[in-house]
Formats: C-alpha cells, sequence, structure tokens
C-alpha cells in the first residue's frame, strides 16, 4: 500500500454474495499534474514561446530556400569526403562489433558465474554508452589528430557500447540446454559457446550491426564538424561560408545514401531473422 | 526413420561456398575502407596528450560540480532535461499526424511512400543544421535548442509510431463498430487503448536518446550543457570538462535507469 492509495482511499464495492472489492482509485490525474507541472518548469527555463515561433516561423526556411536549386558542379569534390564517411562508419562498426564479442561474454550472468566480473563489465558498458559521441570523437581528434582515424575511433567506441548491450542481452536469453549438455559431454567452454550459443545470438547480433552501421553513417556526417574527418567537414565549411547551394548539394548526396544503405540493409536483416 | 549421427552429419547443408563469399565481400570492403585511415602523428605525443585528458577527466573540478549558480552543472543539467523533456513533447505533436499519414493501413500507399520519404529526409538533415536554421528563427539560446531536439526526434518518433499503427487490431474498431459505437467512442475505446502504452515507452526512450545527444546543441550555441563541455575541452581545461562530463554521465544513467523501470510497468500494462 503507498502513499497515494493512503491519501486517495480506494473505492469499497460489497458484491451481491457479500465479498468486498477495493478498487484503487484512478492514477491519471496525479500523472497529469507532474506533467503539467514538469511542462511548465520547462517552459520557464527555455524561454519557450509559441508567439515568437510563429511570428518568426518564416526565417527558418531562409537558409533552406537558399538551399534550393542546389548546386550541381559541386558534386565532383562531394565524392571524397562521402565515401570518407561511408568507409569510417564501416571500419568503425566492424571493429566495435568486433571488440564487443569478449566483453558481453564476460557480462552475461549464464555464461560467467562471478557476480562481480558480470556486474563490472555491465557497469562498464553503461559507461562508455553514456559517454557523448561527441565527446570521443573530440577527444578522438586530440589523440589521433585531425582525419578520419578520430572518426573511426569514435564511431567504433559508439558501436562497441551499443551492440555490446545488445549482445550481452540477447546471450543471457539463450536456451542454456544445448550448452549443458556439451559441457556435459565434455566441451570445453570455448566449443560449447561455438555450437550452443553462437547460432542462437548470430542472426540477432548481425542484425544489430547492421543496424548500428545504418544509423552510424548518418552519425559520421556530425562527426566532421569536430574535425573527425568525412562530410561533416565540408557541410561545416560550407555553412560557414554561406554556400547554401552546395550544402543543399552535401545534404542531397547525403540522404541518397542513408536511403540506399538502409534500404541495403533492411533487406539484408530480413534474410538473417 | 532413424538416422545415425554420421548420417545426420552427413545430412548437414553445405553452406561453406557461400560463406566463402560472404567473408571474401567482407574482406574486400574492409580493405576498401582501410584507405580512409591515415595515420598522420607520432604515437609518442598522442600518448602523453591521452594521459594527461584522463588525468583531468578523472579529476574533475569540485567548485563546477558543486556549485548552484546559473553556471554551474547543476542548473546547466536542469536546462538540458528541460530541452530534452519539451523537445520530445513537441516532437511528439509533430510525429503523430505524420506517422498517421504514413501508416499504410489507415491511408493509400502512395501516400504512405510520400510520408515515409518526407521523414526520411527528416532524418538525413544533421541536427546542427537544423541547430543553425532555428537560431535564426529565436536566436542562441534553450528555445532554439529545444526546437532543434523537437525537430531532431520527429524522424525516430514516427518511425516507432508508423510501426505500432500498423500493428492495430482491425477486429476491435469493427466489433465496436457492430456495437453501434460513434467514431469517437471507436477513437477512445478501440484505438487509444491499443496505442498508448507503445506510444509512451517510445516516447520515453527517445527522451533518454535526446538527453545524451543533447551535447550536440552546444556546437551552435543552441543552450543545454554541451557549449559548456565543448569550451573546456577546446581549451585543454580537462578537469573543467571531466566536471560536466561526470554530471551527464550521472543524469543519464539515472534517466536510463528509471526510463528502464516505467517502460518495463508500460509493458506489463
Amino acid at each position: 500500500m503507498n502513499l497515494y492509495d493512503r491519501v486517495f482511499k480506494p473505492k469499497k464495492y460489497t458484491l451481491e454474495n457479500g465479498k468486498t472489492v477495493w478498487e484503487k482509485r484512478n492514477r491519471t490525474p496525479l500523472i497529469l499534474l507532474v506533467i503539467v507541472l514538469m511542462i511548465m518548469i520547462s517552459i520557464k527555463i527555455t524561454d519557450f514561446s509559441l508567439a515568437v515561433l510563429i511570428k518568426r516561423m518564416k526565417f527558418f526556411f531562409v537558409m533552406l530556400k537558399d538551399m534550393f536549386p542546389p548546386d550541381g558542379s559541386y558534386i565532383p569534390q562531394i565524392w571524397k569526403p562521402l565515401l570518407d564517411t561511408i568507409k569510417m562508419s564501416l571500419l568503425g562498426s566492424f571493429i566495435g562489433a568486433i571488440a564487443c564479442i569478449p566483453f558481453s561474454i564476460l557480462s552475461s550472468t549464464n555464461l560467467v558465474h562471478a557476480k562481480a566480473i558480470t556486474a563490472f563489465f555491465k557497469v562498464f558498458f553503461s559507461v562508455v554508452r553514456t559517454l557523448p559521441t561527441l565527446v570521443a570523437a573530440l577527444i578522438a581528434t586530440y589523440i589521433f589528430g585531425l582525419g578520419t582515424l578520430a572518426g573511426t575511433v569514435a564511431i567504433a567506441v559508439f558501436t562497441f557500447a551499443y551492440c555490446g548491450k545488445i549482445l550481452y542481452e540477447s546471450i543471457e536469453t539463450c536456451s542454456m540446454g544445448s550448452f549443458e549438455a556439451l559441457e556435459a559431454l565434455g566441451c570445453g567452454k570455448p566449443s560449447a559457446i561455438r555450437y550452443a550459443i553462437v547460432p542462437q545470438v548470430l542472426p540477432s547480433y548481425l542484425s544489430t550491426v547492421l543496424f548500428c552501421f545504418e544509423g552510424n553513417v548518418r552519425y559520421a556526417s556530425i562527426l566532421g564538424y569536430v574535425g573527425a574527418g568525412g562530410l561533416g567537414l565540408i557541410l561545416n565549411e560550407k555553412i560557414g561560408w554561406r554556400e547554401y547551394g552546395k550544402v543543399g548539394m552535401i545534404l542531397i548526396a547525403l540522404f541518397l545514401t542513408v536511403a540506399t544503405i538502409e534500404s541495403l540493409s533492411q533487406y539484408l536483416r530480413s534474410k538473417l531473422v | 526413420m532413424v538416422l545415425t549421427v554420421a548420417e545426420k552429419l552427413s545430412k548437414e547443408p553445405k553452406i561453406w561456398r557461400k560463406q566463402l563469399v560472404v567473408t571474401l565481400i567482407m574482406v574486400l570492403v574492409l580493405g576498401w575502407s582501410l584507405s580512409a585511415i591515415k595515420l598522420n602523428t607520432g604515437g609518442s605525443s598522442g600518448l602523453t596528450v591521452a594521459r594527461n585528458i584522463f588525468k583531468g577527466l578523472l579529476t574533475p573540478t569540485p567548485s563546477l560540480l558543486l556549485n548552484f549558480s546559473s553556471n554551474g552543472v547543476a542548473y546547466l543539467l536542469l536546462e538540458t532535461i528541460c530541452i530534452a523533456f519539451l523537445g520530445t513533447l513537441v516532437g511528439a505533436v509533430v510525429a503523430v499526424p505524420i506517422s498517421f499519414l504514413s501508416a499504410s493501413n489507415i491511408v493509400p500507399s502512395y501516400i504512405a511512400i510520400v510520408g515515409r520519404v518526407v521523414i526520411m529526409a527528416i532524418r538525413t538533415i544533421p541536427a546542427f543544421v537544423y541547430g543553425l536554421m532555428f537560431i535564426m528563427v529565436t536566436g542562441p539560446g534553450p528555445f532554439a535548442g529545444l526546437l532543434t531536439m523537437s525537430l531532431a526526434s520527429v524522424g525516430m518518433l514516427s518511425k516507432m509510431f508508423i510501426e505500432t499503427i500498423e500493428d492495430l487490431d482491425k477486429g476491435i474498431i469493427e466489433s465496436l463498430d457492430a456495437a453501434g459505437c460513434t467514431l469517437f467512442q471507436k477513437i477512445r475505446y478501440g484505438i487509444i487503448p491499443q496505442l498508448s502504452a507503445s506510444f509512451m515507452s517510445t516516447l520515453i526512450y527517445r527522451f533518454d536518446m535526446n538527453l545524451r545527444d543533447a551535447t550536440v546543441l552546444g556546437l551552435v550555441g543552441a543552450g543545454g550543457i554541451g557549449a559548456p563541455l565543448i569550451f573546456a575541452m577546446s581549451s585543454y581545461r580537462w578537469s573543467d570538462a571531466g566536471a560536466v562530463l561526470v554530471g551527464l554521465i550521472l543524469l543519464v544513467l539515472f534517466v536510463e535507469w528509471f526510463s528502464n523501470k516505467l517502460r518495463k510497468k508500460l509493458a506489463r500494462g
């Protein structure tokens, strides 16, 4: 019985056969009140004002209008950064996806029975995952210098944390029957994992990695902003010089690439699962 | 028919040729992408820089972390929470009509395809470009950040909403129809209960993500915790950056734990 039920007493019903039933009061008013309060505080802190938004909304389209028509003559210079972005995401996703495998095994409670080890690696995954990708990219540019290597490292770190979490969750939901049977037959842990766990988690793992790769292509375009190479670099440069026609062309190229990669990976994922 | 182990093994499908092709493609693609990597710094200087960075990050400035005025970490985090919260809500308000218009079981398929292309176009433009556009509308500050967050959320929100809408069980609506319900009653008792739990769960998840992505807003001066973090990092004040990061990571971990609990409750109904 918690506080809410004590303040607003549950309603009592007496049935025809003499039994009494208690109906708890609806929580919706309380939840609504909390949400309205949060909205009011947020409006105050962020200076939200609908009037300003309606009155000045047309300025949002100023930049968008300048992007049309896109500057077609700029296409030859887009190719290299675009390909760099794809390469960065590919390599970063691959490194991150491979690197997370041993860590996920170490954080699955059904494979490693020492609670301290699994808890440690789970916390490790959470902390790495909360580290904003942009911050990872900035740190990487200081260590590896400006360029695509820093972006690749940032993407690898993000992929590592994301895929790692999903992978250990799917390992933990595996059915352990065949694993135990193999161990009983005298298989060591590595070969038991290879023949009992891998077939169960492989499709969902590959699908996660593909999904992550899809998102990384999109994300890699932001990383250029901090000097980590790729499309973001020229995007930032052209916005700075106010050459919005070229900005429009870059965005269209990004759109087409993302659309292609997304439909390709969706096709592959539909084959997997 | 009982097979011996050896017979069973020989019946295993032979897929080595397919595996070989896939592996070859992977190796080729990876080899191609290796060409993007150029090692352009001496390893030793990078290592000392890395050591300094991690030393700074691990010893955050206590005065900044425990400062409750308007430029301390606590207030900046509160501002970030507010931006993410309202941003998610405004994004949802925009996303709901868009997703109903792009769900293939509600509208004809050609309209649904147009809707999907629009959603994808919205998702493609990086958040900082939106940030710059909104700064022209509102001037720099958290308001611009809020609008950026909401537009950046629209893509993912409507994608998830569409999936929920397409899973709608039409039988319930038909039976309400047969029972003589009005349109309003059909929406209230047939559609909203089917959608609300999943929509709420999506919203909470997106709020989580928005909080994490809020650093991007700092790049263009659209409020929140990003700007002080990036300033601290680009002027090599690693301890200050550490203070901000510690605050942010603790907040995100807490919100993630809380939202997981909420979403579990929603999933159980």
